[in-house]
């Protein structure tokens, strides 16, 4: 990690690290996005009341949609050891399996199977094999994790996994078949997005091999030492880590394809190591910037403030200075400097080729310390989670809900007008809402 | 370990945050894990709060599970005592601070020595309890706490206030309805010529707690939250209470007859018909609204009715003594509340069910085809996929169940806002009737008015069920399917309809 600061300049940004009393989402509503993706799924949550309650209130009119994922409730005599988890596992698994035919089953382990210390990993080969269904353990849990790193877990999961188990000789097959220069993109986005970033490759020579996560568990490309992996979503560094490690995998670091400026940057990055000219690609951004006009206008010399709770921040702080705004605080659960390497590089160019000052990036942050940072400084604009949004705007602080950056289509030269949306509607409220308060 | 995705009331500690939160200068914190503050999204969007939420977690991490928390949640208590200054922090457990054994009070009991505040820890098992009990415990909790410490002090006020006065208890955060009720309540004891004491918690300090005694008596309006403080304050205080839900017009002029008993007893003689009779004719549109042709045309309709205790009791009453409503079966989730529940309704309705699996309550709805139902937000969305309408009635809600609107469902005003929500669910009577006379106007499409796509209809079929006018459509469709699945046919011709038709079936 001390390396990994020094290849950023050395009066560079500033990491400080606070009490990690923050308000976030529990990486258990990673299966609300990741359901909908993998098609043939099923999520099972092995959790409490507690993990149901919040997934049935933050999910809102998903639920009644007869989603592919439920709990596993587990009650005082599955804590006590009284019940066999084998058992109970079986009989909720074969209910599943009966009633939606599923072709994986993810079992999402919570605080309180970590706690008990339930040995899902042990059960699930076993129980695959009976039932003849695939079974993928990810502990996304809140004593680890924050929101979207939940993402990563399973992502982690699939990618340690996947393919391992199918015979060996048709994988040897595909080795053979396929030249080292095989490109898995990783991290779930919509279909769109999908289908928007394949074909900005393909324009420039460059074959996807695949997506991990693929829109069918069945459809999931088998990954080969020596491939080329490279992220779209900042948290993925477990799934990166793996895919390195386990899968002996070259990962290609770049910054996330995220607003014009992210998006040319990923693309140039994935285009050099296959050695491909990138011609038109500057244009390209710069025609998208000039459609953007009308946001940056309003956007320009606004000051923001990010309370920190998906991961998403310095993807979208760049992304967001690059359009003129100026930026106090990047507050962030996790901070991964390797992962994030060449975005904050990125950060820390963009800074300076807009010329304004570097953000404090506060890991682990205290919310409580920060709505007092936010008093004094007053930003324009905080993005923060929806239990301090209505307190803030009552104190006359405009506010943007965090999470709806996870849910919408931000990726890709197409959609960093969504982006500038969202951060625009608060401030262009402000100007009838501004009126009117007495 | 059960199969689920929905439940009807939440995991403990919720109802020990809503206790908390709903008191002025008292802060929760929870020892839980990252994530589980969850309460203070729903508090914050779906009563649109304008204050932080004062609960906080102390959180409990990896370093946690293997050390213990040793002196982090001392020092969050006396960290939110210092930044916060409360009367009281309740340290609330969760579900993996039950498993964890953490010795809980032994951090109450040291961190107490240094702050200002009083700190206890919620009494509230998160695997026996669910959120209304606990709201109930917690609730007991505070105030046998303050009457304790009031004692000690010698700052208890036992002497009865001079006029008659009451205190309400049981009002707390994310009560369905609950501010509005409030208010029509206090306005209903203000026309009685009655003081209202205290509201407790919400918007109570924990200092008013000692002057609970003053009052002549106490009002449990929800029968979920409260219970265990009013017995709590009648066997110490001699203080009776009344807890009959005063929602409907009967059962408010029950509520307000209790409360001419009560005085009377202790010596003033009050005579409240007047007040009834006068509130009844004119205040309330629901006894008139009973008498018009309007509700004649509810007669002998069916509905259902699933939610908490106090609002199926209500409603189920209500339908059926004052709209003539059938009640098919009336249902709670509530099953700690039980031998109530049963008591209240059993003559009300054809049955009772009992239960907190909602896949039950979905299966019950579709094979009785009620004209409407009155549930949770989950009964709404089953009537969404049965096409049956449904009037929300009790928590679990959304945000549009928290309306800006004055819009209680206790007392004179509460008559008329149900009135409203029963006649708005029935597909509107007179209209419903003169559709059926002239054939309907028909601009809904054969939609996907069936929960099976096994079956197969054919073309001529189509055409013919085409014709049906729509508000009749999905139930015929239904009916010609179960027939045919009774027959084992899947697909279906005109001659299945007709079959289906000439055994009375459509």
């Amino acid at each position: 990690m001390h390396s990994d600061q020094q290849n950023l300049n050395n009066n560079s940004l500033k990491f400080e690290c606070e009490t990690g009393n923050y308000h976030t989402f529990c990486p258990i509503s990673c299966v609300a996005w990741l359901y909908q993706k993998i098609e043939d799924s099923f999520f099972l949550v092995i959790g409490t009341k507690t993990c149901g309650y919040f997934l049935q209130n933050a999910l809102g009119v998903m639920i009644f949609a007869e989603p592919r994922y439920a709990m596993a409730e587990l009650e005082e005599a599955d804590i006590s050891a009284h019940l066999n988890d084998y058992m109970e596992l079986k009989r909720l698994c074969s209910i599943i399996k009966k009633d939606r035919n599923p072709s994986v089953i993810f079992w999402i382990g919570t605080c309180t199977t970590e706690i008990i210390k339930m040995d899902l990993e042990g059960i699930a080969p076993k129980l695959e094999a009976e039932l003849g269904i695939p079974i993928i353990v990810a502990r996304a849990n809140g004593l680890d994790y924050a929101f979207t790193q939940g993402e990563d877990t399973v992502l982690a999961a699939l990618a340690q996994s996947f393919g391992l188990k199918s015979s060996n000789s048709k994988q040897q097959q595909q080795v053979g078949q396929k030249t080292s220069s095989n490109l898995i993109l990783f991290g779930s986005v919509p279909n769109s997005v999908v289908f928007e970033l394949t074909t900005e490759l393909q324009s420039f020579g460059i074959e996807v091999g695949g997506w991990l996560p693929a829109k069918r568990y069945t459809e999931f490309p088998t990954i080969n030492e020596k491939d080329f992996v490279c992220g779209v979503n900042p948290y993925l560094s477990r799934t990166a880590t793996t895919l390195m490690r386990r899968r002996k995998c070259q990962l290609i670091g770049a910054p996330f394809p995220i607003g014009p400026d992210g998006t040319k940057a990923w693309i140039a990055k994935i285009c050099s190591v296959f050695n491909k000219p990138t011609i038109g690609l500057d244009e390209k951004e710069k025609r998208v910037w000039k459609n953007l006009q009308n946001y940056t206008q309003v956007l320009k010399g606004k000051s923001i403030f990010f309370m920190g709770d998906n991961l998403l921040e310095i993807s979208l702080a760049r992304f967001l200075i690059r359009c003129g705004m100026i930026v106090f605080e990047i507050g962030i659960p996790y901070m991964d400097k390797r992962y994030q390497g060449a975005e904050l590089a990125f950060l820390e160019k963009t800074c300076e080729s807009m010329g304004v000052f570097l953000p404090i990036i506060v890991e682990k942050p205290d919310n409580y310390n920060q709505v007092d940072r936010i008093k004094d400084l007053e930003p324009d604009l905080v993005i923060t989670g929806m239990a301090h949004a209505n307190p803030l705007e009552a104190r006359g602080i405009n506010t943007k809900w965090s999470v709806e950056f996870t849910f919408s289509q931000i990726h890709g030269f197409t959609n960093a007008k969504n982006i500038l949306e969202l951060i625009s509607k608060p401030l262009l409220r402000k100007n009838i809402t501004g009126k009117v308060f007495v | 370990m059960k199969l689920a995705y929905w439940m009807y009331a939440g995991p403990a500690h919720i109802g020990t945050l809503r206790i908390a939160s709903s008191f002025r200068k008292v802060h929760a914190i929870m020892h839980a894990p990252l994530g589980d503050d969850y309460y203070n999204v729903m508090r914050s969007m779906l009563e649109r709060k304008r204050d932080f939420t004062p609960v906080t977690a102390s959180v409990v991490d990896r370093h946690v599970l293997a050390r213990g928390s040793q002196e982090k949640v001392i020092q969050n208590i006396n960290r939110k005592d210092k930044e916060e200054n409360p009367d009281l922090v309740i340290l609330t457990p969760t579900c993996t601070s039950s498993i964890l054994q953490e010795d809980l009070q032994n951090f109450v009991n040291r961190a107490s020595q240094d702050t200002k505040a009083d700190i206890i820890l919620a009494d509230v098992n998160h695997y026996r309890v669910n959120e209304l009990q606990a709201a109930d415990r917690t609730l007991e909790q505070v105030v046998k706490f303050y009457l304790d410490k009031a004692e000690k002090n010698k700052t208890l006020f036992i002497e009865k206030t001079k006029n008659p006065s009451v205190n309400i208890i049981g009002p707390c955060n994310l009560t369905f309805h609950g501010q509005h009720d409030i208010a029509e309540l206090k306005r209903l004891f203000s026309d009685l010529g009655i003081t209202v004491n205290v509201i407790l918690p919400e918007g109570a300090s924990v200092y008013e707690i000692k002057e609970l005694p003053k009052a002549w008596f106490n009002i449990v309006p929800y029968r979920e939250v409260g219970q265990l403080t009013a017995n709590f304050l009648k066997n110490s205080f001699n203080m009776p209470f009344i807890d009959i839900p005063p929602i409907g017009v009967t059962e408010t002029a029950n509520f307000i007859r209790e409360i001419e008993k009560i005085l009377t007893q202790q010596g003033i003689n009050k005579n409240f018909q007047e007040y009834i009779d006068l509130q009844t004719r004119f205040i309330s549109q629901s006894a008139w609204f009973s008498r018009s042709i309007d509700c004649q045309n509810l007669l002998g309709k069916t509905a259902v009715v699933f939610g908490d205790a106090t609002h199926s009791v209500a409603l189920t009453k209500i339908l059926s003594q004052e709209m003539g409503i059938k009640v098919l079966v009336a249902g709670t989730y509530c099953k700690h509340l039980e031998p109530w529940f049963r008591s209240q309704v059993s003559e009300y309705c054809d049955e009772v069910l009992i239960t907190d699996d909602h896949n039950l309550v979905a299966d019950m709805i579709a094979s009785l085809e009620p004209s409407a139902i009155f549930g949770t937000q989950m009964e709404r969305h089953i009537g969404k996929r049965l096409n049956i309408p449904c009037g929300v009635i009790s928590a679990p809600v959304h945000i549009q169940n928290f309306p800006l609107s004055y819009r209680p469902f206790m007392g004179y005003e509460g008559t008329n806002q149900i009135a409203d929500l029963i006649y708005n669910s029935f597909t509107l009577g007179m209209e419903d009737h003169l559709l059926e006379i002239f054939g309907g106007h028909d601009t809904k499409d054969i939609g996907t008015l069936t929960l099976s796509n096994e079956l197969e209809w054919d073309e001529n079929s189509l055409i013919e069920l085409k014709r049906i006018p729509g508000f009749v459509r999905g139930k015929i469709k239904r009916n010609v399917e179960k027939f045919a699945k009774k027959k084992n046919i899947t697909k279906i011709t005109l001659d299945i309809m007709y079959a289906c038709k000439e055994e009375g079936n459509a």
